[in-house]
């Protein structure tokens, strides 16, 4: 892939300089007043200039595109782990099958192993790019698209949607977290587990306003009788880095101006401001802190 | 941008020009010429008034189901769109007509195919592009409007429908649209190249063969677009190889132009610094244009800021910069008035340093993952700089167009007056006055030559078409009919006298889009019955002036005789002529 | 003289024509009314490759949604219904050229006649069909409605044009030297009698296929 850049590059340098020198020249050349303007039609240098050399350059520039064309399409590797992403206004749904393992924003990935993401999008088209890791995906409403994804090198790559999405298209960022397989197969246990139940006290109160609250129509804490499916997973809130996808840190701060009002950090998303007073508003973000 | 100023650009151009260019009068249907205008003047009113009233389109230019159906956008706002654009496909569609019959039957005698401008070729080309790309538009428009208003399935997976039908219809005129909105452009670089290198232009017939291939290749490359919506590679490998070939045309044109100027005598003219401007940008945005065909490279960059660098080198610099040099070019003849040099030289420098500013970075913030259409973006992704630079091009090349804008006013204030031929031109447009009268040429010439102002036997033409009745037409409105191929002359037809009714088609249906738009049936029903009444009475049979008063058939084959003797009788004198000489 | 009504013609050009005929040669309304007819006839290509393209993604039975397959023998009336219509309407234009001004009102009645006849059958076939679905019913009905529905939009179109001309023919106004207006009305009838051809295919014979 990156030959492949380097390469076209090389030859859009050598082309745009080429005609840029002729340019300039033809422009500044002085020409002894006596030499009148040559007259010939110029097919011949035309046709080779114009056509055969491009044709050659073309063909062969295509020829060689072809095996990483091939490259990025299905490796047939048995071992592949398979991920499901759903697109939402403006969110991404992150689901292992198999292991009950449902997050938003953040895909953990292991390292050296091929990745089968399934792309399908709960409302309008969206579109998969991390930029790092691979090339880009749409999301298409009423189809289910494939992407595999490999890497080697373990880190935290940053992610957008690309096909415009409405209006916080801007704010609908994801996270590649690309982990040593040990890693990943203990992040996968950990998450797979219900919420923790609060340690009492202000978090056990937090829970109960979770509960009763409007948050559980919305969104699903396993463990808990909050099971909404229209808003992010928060089981595991507190293990992600961000916030809103990738909107604002997931900080306790960040945490309570979100839930207190989110259209102020995100305007016309679909969670509506939570008319909370103080205490009860502790009280839950002491509980979501709790939701490792 | 790409509907109301970019596509339609070409037709302020050609209706002025293209008459000029052919030695005739008019255009081939003047008073549906009205009413295109007309047309497309309400839809525009449409598409903006909708600004004013919050209501404007908000899908983005592609539109994408189903984020503009029914569900995700209530109200009234991609109606706005699908109408409009609609209405305003009845005005492009027209003017292609007009503009095709009018370059084949109404070139002045002796301008057979292969002495036809390149400027010409270029409009005819775009015209047949816009007459087959605009269905699939149309037709996804309609769709659309009907899911939108009635309750149609179209685009709705639930129901069986598919939103990659959009996208394909879409795309299906959209990319053939990159060359309608090119090539007039191409063509009018061709116009300025020979004129400031002093020598005709380089390899006309594969000029023309490049501008046909181009546009036929263009129906073909559409789902290069579509690289990332997970079609099946093989159908992806082939609209690579197709999108890869689409570059050779283009190839063509480019040395043509440049082997024009090397062999040629270059004056550096305002009009000519623009081409040259021209010249370079676009070879920027061609070579990206070749490495969007490479599907892996085109899933990676496509909807990021790479293709926003891209297109603008294609569109601005392809598109924008030669239509500046077109109305430098054909300032003095429009408005019979000179441009300052100094003004015009400011504004291109200008403009060519604030436009590379503004859109060179962004090749840069999209290969560093920037996606489009994004209003905002985290700090700390290395993507600061590059916007900081493209901000302040984006200052540079204001300052650029608003001195071109100063050129030109203070032209019209105290610019010198224009003669004739003010760059020794090559084409038609170039003999008559400047601005030239309403009947363009008092004596219809007979061509010679691509360039028949650069040969005395056009040139002479004007003076010994004076002899013919046919070519001085000086009966009334009256103009020559020619055959397609070799333009030989057919008939003289009467021009049509001024009317409103075509003003009148257009208002009526202007009210039944507007009844449509805001769901006032009732209106939209009447209007068009209006708009049925007054076609009605647009075409109904005329007879002529002449006609009324006395019956043609004899007196007319008289006529016709006694033009052609006079006609051979010329011939004879000029091939005696030649050989005396 | 010409459809869109640009141009009157008021004398040949050149070397008088042999055997007193008209000029030769395509006036720009020919060419007016060819390039429509083109783009028009694109707008169909979409539409029926919309319905392929939407048929052949369909997984399942087509027409989905538990629709029957199209009934064929009232579809197939109206076609030689239209298909007949075309007849009168070359005789009409043939006589106008000749000046013959009767035959030339009757054979656009004919026409005329021939068209309402397909309209009419058209319309029971829609009161049939809207017992069993509408065009909100599944993909497939918005197809079915929308495709016939835009054809039988061109046969009005087709029949408002015959009309004016038929006025125009009563009112005196065409005869030997003013006959094109028949001619590219003709034109027009011809193709929307041809596009029914691939609609019969696409909507009525290939589900059976």
């Amino acid at each position: 892939m990156a030959g492949l850049w380097w390469l076209m590059f090389g030859i859009s340098l050598f082309v745009t300089a080429v005609i840029v020198v002729l340019v300039l020249w033809a422009a500044t050349r002085r020409r002894r007043p006596g030499v009148r303007a040559r007259m010939d039609t110029g097919q011949r240098y035309v046709t080779i200039t114009g056509i055969i050399l491009p044709a050659i350059v073309l063909v062969l520039v295509y020829v060689i595109s072809l095996p990483t064309l091939r490259a990025i399409g299905d490796p047939k590797d048995p071992d592949q782990l398979t991920i499901d992403l759903l697109g939402h206004q403006w969110w991404w749904e992150v689901s292992y099958p198999g292991s009950g393992v449902v997050t938003a924003n953040e895909i953990h990935m292991p390292t050296g192993r091929t990745v089968h993401l399934r792309l399908r999008t709960a409302d309008v088209n969206h579109s998969f790019w991390a930029p790092q890791l691979n090339v880009k995906t749409d999301l298409v409403a009423g189809r289910t698209n494939h992407l595999w994804l490999r890497t080697d090198r373990p880190g935290v790559y940053r992610g957008q949607r690309a096909e415009y999405c409405g209006l916080q298209h801007a704010r609908m960022a994801f996270h590649v977290v690309a982990q040593p397989p040990a890693e990943f197969a203990a992040w996968l246990t950990g998450q797979a587990r219900p919420a923790p139940a609060p340690p009492g006290g202000l978090a056990a109160q937090g829970l109960r306003v979770l509960e009763s609250g409007s948050c559980a129509s919305c969104h699903a804490v396993r463990g808990t009788t909050a099971n909404g499916r229209i808003g992010p997973d928060l089981t595991h809130l507190a293990s992600r880095r961000y916030l809103a996808a990738g909107t604002v840190p997931n900080t306790r701060g960040y945490l309570g101006g979100w839930i207190s009002n989110s259209q102020t950090i995100k305007p016309g998303n679909r969670m509506p401001p939570q008319p909370l007073g103080s205490e009860q508003l502790q009280a839950l973000i002491a509980y979501l802190e709790t939701l490792r | 941008m790409i509907f109301l100023f970019a596509t339609p650009m070409s037709f302020g151009f050609g209706n002025f020009l293209l008459p000029l260019l052919l030695g005739t009068r008019d255009m081939a249907f003047p008073r549906l010429n009205a009413f295109t205008y007309w047309v497309f003047t309400f839809a525009g009113v449409i598409l903006f008034s909708s600004l004013l009233f919050g209501r404007a389109p908000n899908g983005g230019w592609f539109a994408y189901v189903p984020l503009t159906g029914p569900k995700y956008q209530p109200g009234i706002n991609m109606d706005v769109y699908s109408l409009g654009l609609l209405f305003l496909g009845v005005s492009t569609t027209s003017g292609s007509i007009n503009f095709i019959a009018t370059s084949l039957k109404l070139r002045a005698p002796g301008m057979t195919l292969n002495r036809v401008p390149i400027f010409v070729w270029a409009l005819v080309v775009t015209a047949f592009l816009l007459i087959f790309a605009l269905p699939p538009l149309n037709t996804a428009n309609a769709m659309l409007f009907l899911d939108r208003r009635f309750g149609t399935r179209f685009f709705q997976p639930d129901a069986g429908g598919d939103v990659v039908l959009w996208q394909h219809l879409f795309w299906l005129f959209g990319h053939p649209d990159v060359y309608i909105i090119v090539l007039p452009a191409l063509g009018i670089v061709s116009a300025i190249i020979p004129t400031f290198s002093r020598r005709p232009i380089m390899a006309y017939p594969l000029l023309v063969l490049a501008m046909v291939a181009v546009g036929i290749i263009s129906f073909g490359v559409w789902v290069h677009h579509m690289f990332a919506v997970g079609l099946p590679q093989l159908s992806l490998t082939f609209f690579s190889a197709a999108s890869m070939i689409v570059t050779i045309p283009s190839g063509i044109q480019m040395f043509a132009w440049v082997g024009t100027m090397l062999m040629g005598r270059v004056v550096l003219g305002v009009p000519m610094m623009w081409a040259m401007g021209f010249l370079v940008v676009f070879v920027i945005g061609g070579v990206t244009g070749v490495m969007f065909g490479i599907v892996p490279f085109d899933q990676q960059v496509t909807d990021s800021y790479f293709v926003v660098a891209h297109f603008h080198y294609v569109l601005f610099g392809g598109a924008v910069f030669p239509v500046i040099g077109g109305v430098f070019y054909w300032w003095p003849k429009t408005t019979g008035r000179l441009t300052g040099v100094r003004g015009g030289q400011w504004s291109f420098w200008l403009v060519f340093a604030g436009f590379n500013l503004t859109f060179f970075p962004m090749h840069i913030s999209g290969l560093l993952g920037m996606p489009r259409r994004v209003y905002t973006y985290p700090g700390g992704l290395d993507w600061d700089l590059w916007n900081l630079l493209s901000s302040l091009g984006a200052y540079l090349l204001l300052a650029g167009l608003l001195v071109t804008l100063g050129t030109f006013a203070h032209s019209l204030w105290k610019g010198a007056q224009a003669p004739p031929d003010p760059w020794g031109g090559e084409t038609l447009e170039w003999a008559t006055a400047s601005p030239p009268r309403p009947y363009n040429f008092p004596v219809i010439p007979t061509v010679h030559s691509v360039h028949p102002l650069w040969d005395q036997g056009s040139l002479d033409s004007f003076a010994e078409g004076a002899r013919f009745k046919d070519r001085v037409l000086a009966e009334g409105h009256e103009l020559l009919v020619t055959s397609e191929l070799d333009a030989e002359p057919e008939v003289a037809l009467e021009m049509p006298e001024h009317t409103p009714v075509p003003f009148f088609t257009a208002v009526s249906l202007f009210l039944a889009v507007l009844g449509l738009l805001l769901g006032v049936y009732v209106l939209a029903v009447a209007a068009g019955v209006v708009a049925v009444l007054v076609i009605g009475r647009w075409l109904w049979p005329r007879w002529s002036r002449r006609e009324a008063g006395h019956a043609p058939g004899e007196k007319a084959r008289e006529t016709a005789e006694r033009d052609a003797a006079a006609e051979q009788e010329a011939e004879k004198e000029k091939t005696e002529k030649g050989a005396g000489a | 003289m010409t459809a869109t009504g640009e141009w009157v013609p008021i004398r040949p050009v050149g070397p008088a024509p042999p055997h007193g005929k008209p000029p030769s040669g395509r006036t720009p309304a020919w060419w007016g009314m060819v390039l429509f007819i083109t783009t028009e006839a694109t707008i169909f290509a979409c539409l029926l490759g919309s319905y392929f393209y939407i048929r052949f993604s369909t997984a399942g039975p087509w027409p989905p949604g538990g629709i029957k397959d199209p009934e064929l023998s009232k579809p197939l009336i109206m076609t030689v219904l239209l298909l007949s219509s075309s007849g009168p309407m070359v005789w009409a234009d043939l006589a106008v050229r000749r000046g013959r001004t009767a035959q030339l009102r009757a054979g656009l009645a004919f026409t005329l006649a021939l068209g309402a006849a397909f309209l009419g059958l058209q319309a029971t076939e829609y009161a049939t069909k809207l017992g069993e679905f509408v065009w909100s019913t599944n993909v497939y009905g918005s197809l079915f409605y929308v495709i016939t529905g835009f054809h039988g939009l061109h046969v009005i179109v087709g029949l408002v044009m015959l009309v004016f001309v038929t006025i125009a023919a009563l009112a005196g106004k065409l005869g030997s030297r003013h006959h094109e207006r028949v001619r590219l009305v003709a034109f027009y009838w011809h193709f929307v009698d041809a596009v029914w051809i691939t609609i019969l295919f696409t909507i009525y014979l290939s589900p059976h296929l």
